[in-house]
């Protein structure tokens, strides 16, 4: 049975695809090195629409109508612009009311598109374009360190990591988090309580990587403005010891928290990447590989969950479970050395 | 093609659920079409794999393993038809419930008509309907269209105006459709659906056809004011939701391929084959069928010719979790429980198991909390389905109605639970009246059937024929105003070699007379107190029961359902429940 992969990873080669969400410019080449901040891509969207019902307005039908709209698509308007004249002995004209574009003009109508918003889609990740991808985005190459997550509120920032975490269960307070911090990218742990989110805020940090979060938080999370990262999901979980050792011996150095909503359709999955130099390029992950002796796994359920463990037989067929099931099952050592028998759906591979 | 020239054929049944690829078996064995095997994988629609073909080959590689033949070839793909050496199959269906919840817009004219069953046609599929445009809705029509860029639909249902009736107000909605699918980029632009005027199905291919991401038109849902017909527009909304999802979903390309075309929404399935049950086994009073699963949980009712069908993805038991407290309380949950645990911890467990849907429990007390939310998600949208029934053989508002069937499937009442468990988990959440038997599907097949049908009408007929279902037992529900402990039912039970099993059955009580499969007997009732025990109130009689698993089980807990409120005595309640039907 294929294993998902979940990648917490000293070095490795990462390659992320950055699009925007509507066509645009991209603003990169091919091989050009860029930095998290930098915009990739950008977009002008409108965010709302003005119908004008010329025939309507003019009481004509709408072949008549259409004779007398004085504007065509994608013809940009200043506000109070001419956008129709019925040209009679008492010239009526319909007038832009604010300044926008043209979208569809005929069947007696114009539609405009006006409040012009911009969007900038920056790199997210220090690296090299491997691709870009026309009106959309670029494909971004860079080696380091890689450790996924369970939750992010979808936010992006970059910054220097400090580490507030001493053991896998410590929990993160508002109290821990003083002006020194401004700025940083703060490593905690379960978080319980909305004035540490807050505090956070106020600081403000440019991010929070944390093992777990109360589930009365998702909603205060969601409306932060800088990346949260959720490791091992919602309660009070430690921080799975992979992720714990490879972070905490990061501290100080510079790392990117794409703290992206998971989406498994779209596959989506929030991370932090420690960009690192080397000579040369380590292999790309695997992100599914057959289930085998030996590998470390993360339990992804209770009880453990979050835990890291190893795996040490692999029977055949159908295992009856504790609690009554039968599935295709692993037996796992936990750190402590217990033994326990799971589900292999409840495992992913660390790796 | 007609039925005798593609008869005697396998047919391998595929099923792409959110998180378990099932690929079933059916082949001729003496003549007849059983029901051969079942193999099972873990579903790969998701990330990292991304891909469903990965699940479908390892749930036929398991099939393979079960049943000694061949399906794959070397190079992976399916060995198609089926060869000399047994190797292979003839034909392949499939069904599909994976898949995000389909973002649908809702545009009608008026709200209390055409799109009100609109709505009705949503709930027939994986559908969350996030805008409803309607002549109710003042919004001037440039707000409307950024209502609708907005909700970023998948799906648009566009109904209203009756046959010959209403057109300007019609066009008029038709346009603001358009418009909003000619702004939305080609690549994700919604599939229509247009069931209402059928005068102006012109005008809506000339104003959507090059602007949709697909365009079906049906015959109106609501030919006349007080006639509503969703069959023919559900028939193309399935067939668009399976294009949409061939659009979502790397792999289901391959599929349709290997399918010929015959694939359908798992639900849509589901409620095909509660139609054709309800017409071949003549049911009288109704047929209802609950499925619950990752995606969703899906109830399909025959009475006679009419099947309502309600799919619910905020009763998943999957991603959905997580939003499930927006439906219920706690203590909705919190119940069904035997155990006693922390509010906080059902709701950590609520959050973190929707962040990992395929997951299974692995203790028994991780299996008790999953089996108390599952009882929750099903009984509320028994509930919600419910309230379209016909209202004949309803005695209440608050009852079910009188049944003939109840045919229950998906993972959380199939798999791991003992068969006494799953019909306990039955009662408590359907809580159905009067005399009827339970079956269960274990293996799915309900849905799977309803697909394989399109190809083959003997199949569906000829492996339910077969016992492909479990009878779980007749079920006799009493409804009683009485006191906890109060006698309502006096049961005799003659068997048929003359011997009888007698019990008087007090109010809150669970009762079971052992009766086994494929045998019956003759069940006397005689109330107590003025209870209905299925005869009407008060009312005496004998009946001929089934047997099953169970036998013949006498609920008298009461319909509806009232569980004590102090939390000590209904856990002990609830265990002593399950001691009865078995543990």
């Amino acid at each position: 049975m294929l294993a998902p992969v979940l990648h917490i990873l000293p070095l490795t080669t990462i390659v992320r695809e950055r699009t925007l969400p509507v066509a645009g410019k991209v603003n990169v080449n091919v091989n050009q090195k860029v930095n998290p901040t930098d915009v990739v891509a950008e977009a002008n969207y409108a965010r709302e629409h003005v119908l004008l019902d010329v025939a309507r307005t003019f009481g004509v039908s709408t072949k008549v109508a259409d004779a007398m709209i004085k504007v065509k698509q994608g013809d940009r308007l200043t506000q109070g612009a001419v956008v129709a004249e019925n040209g009679s002995f008492l010239s009526r004209s319909i007038k832009a009311p604010r300044a926008g574009r043209v979208m569809v003009a005929g069947g007696g109508q114009v539609l405009m598109e006006v409040g012009d918003a911009r969007l900038e889609l920056r790199a997210g990740l220090p690296g090299t374009v491997q691709r870009v991808i026309p009106e959309r985005g670029a494909v971004i190459r860079t080696v380091g360190a890689l450790i996924q997550g369970a939750w992010g509120n979808g936010r992006i920032d970059n910054g220097l990591m400090t580490s507030l975490i001493e053991k896998e269960d410590d929990i993160l307070t508002s109290a821990q988090l003083d002006v020194s911090l401004r700025g940083s990218i703060i490593l905690g742990g379960h978080v319980r309580d909305p004035e540490t989110l807050k505090a956070a805020a106020e600081m403000p940090v440019r991010g929070l990587i944390l093992s777990s979060l109360h589930y009365s938080l998702l909603q205060p999370a969601m409306q932060m403005r800088y990346p949260i990262l959720v490791l091992d999901g919602f309660g009070v979980i430690p921080m799975n010891s992979t992720a714990f050792k490879l972070l905490t011996s990061n501290d100080k150095r510079e790392v990117t928290v794409n703290a992206e909503f998971p989406d498994r359709y779209s596959g989506g999955r929030p991370e932090a990447i420690i960009p690192l130099p080397v000579s040369g390029e380590p292999d790309e992950p695997e992100d599914y590989v057959p289930f085998a002796v030996g590998q470390q796994a993360r339990m992804r359920r209770s009880p453990h969950a979050g835990r890291i463990v190893t795996i040490t037989r692999l029977p055949a067929g159908l295992s009856e479970l504790p609690s009554g099931l039968r599935a295709p099952a692993a037996e796992v050592r936990l750190a402590n050395g217990d033994t326990a028998l799971v589900p292999l759906v409840n495992l992913e591979v660390v790796g | 093609m007609p039925p005798s020239l593609i008869q005697n054929e396998s047919v391998l049944a595929i099923e792409i659920g959110a998180a378990v690829t099932r690929a079933v078996l059916f082949d001729v064995v003496e003549g007849q079409y059983r029901f051969v095997a079942s193999g099972k994988a873990p579903s790969t629609a998701e990330t990292p794999f991304r891909n469903i073909g990965i699940g479908v080959r390892a749930a036929i590689g398991v099939l393979q393993e079960i049943t000694g033949s061949r399906l794959l070839g070397q190079d992976n793909n399916l060995i198609a038809p089926s060869q000399a050496d047994g190797s292979g199959v003839d034909s392949v269906v499939a069904i599909i419930s994976a898949g995000p919840v389909v973002r649908t817009v809702i545009a009608g004219l008026l709200p209390d008509v055409s799109a009100q069953s609109a709505h009705r046609l949503a709930q027939s599929t994986y559908a969350r309907v996030v805008e409803t445009l309607d002549l109710s809705d003042h919004r001037k029509p440039d707000q409307q269209l950024d209502a609708v860029l907005r909700s970023r639909p998948d799906l648009v249902i566009l109904t209203g105006g009756t046959n010959h009736g209403a057109s300007r107000s019609m066009l008029k909605i038709l346009e603001a459709v358009g418009l909003a699918c000619y702004m939305i980029p080609l690549e994700k632009r919604p599939m229509v659906l247009y069931a209402g005027n059928e005068q102006l199905a012109v005008d809506v291919q000339e104003l959507l056809g090059a602007h949709a991401g697909m365009l079906k038109i049906a015959r109106n849902l609501r030919p006349s004011l007080d006639r509503e017909d969703l069959g023919p527009a559900s028939a193309e909304l399935a067939s668009l939701v399976v294009n949409l999802r061939q659009r979502q979903l790397k792999g289901l390309d391959e599929l349709n391929m290997w399918t010929g075309g015959n694939i359908l929404p798992a639900s849509y399935a589901q409620g095909r084959m509660i139609r054709f049950l309800s017409r071949q086994y003549e049911s009288t009073r109704g047929l209802l069928s609950v499925n619950i699963g990752a995606s969703a949980t899906s109830v399909a009712a025959g009475f006679g010719d009419e099947v309502i069908l309600r799919t619910y993805p905020q009763f998943g038991l999957g991603e959905s979790l997580a939003g499930l407290l927006q439906h219920t309380d706690l203590e909705g949950i919190m119940r069904w429980l035997p155990l006693d645990i922390a509010p906080n911890t059902l709701r950590e467990y609520l959050y973190q198991n929707s962040l990992c849907p395929g997951t299974l429990p692995a203790t028994s007390d991780d299996h008790a909390i999953a089996q108390a939310i599952a009882r929750q998600a099903m009984y509320l949208a028994v509930r919600a389905a419910r309230r379209d029934f016909p209202g004949r053989g309803q005695t209440s508002k608050d009852l079910m109605p009188s049944l003939d069937l109840i045919i229950a499937g998906g993972g959380a009442v199939s798999d791991g639970l003992s068969l006494g468990q799953g019909l306990l988990m039955l009662l408590d959440a359907i809580q159905p009246v009067g005399i009827l038997p339970m079956l269960m599907d274990q293996n799915n097949l309900l849905p799977l059937l309803g697909v394989a049908a399109v190809r083959n009408t003997y199949l569906p007929v000829q492996v339910i024929d077969s016992g492909a279902f479990i009878g779980l037992g007749t079920v006799v529900s009493v409804v009683a105003a009485a006191k906890y402990g109060e006698p309502v039912l006096r049961v005799k039970m003659t068997y048929r070699d003359g011997t009888d099993a007698r019990v008087d059955v007090k109010f809150g009580g669970l009762e079971i007379l052992p009766l086994p499969s494929g045998q019956s007997a003759r069940l006397s009732l005689q109330p107590l107190q003025r209870a209905d025990a299925g005869l009407g109130p008060g009312r005496s009689g004998s009946v001929t029961v089934t047997g099953g698993a169970l036998g013949v089980v006498i609920d008298a807990r009461g319909r509806p359902l009232h569980l004590p409120s102090d939390s000590v005595r209904r856990r002990e309640l609830i265990k002593k429940w399950h001691y009865t039907v078995g543990g």
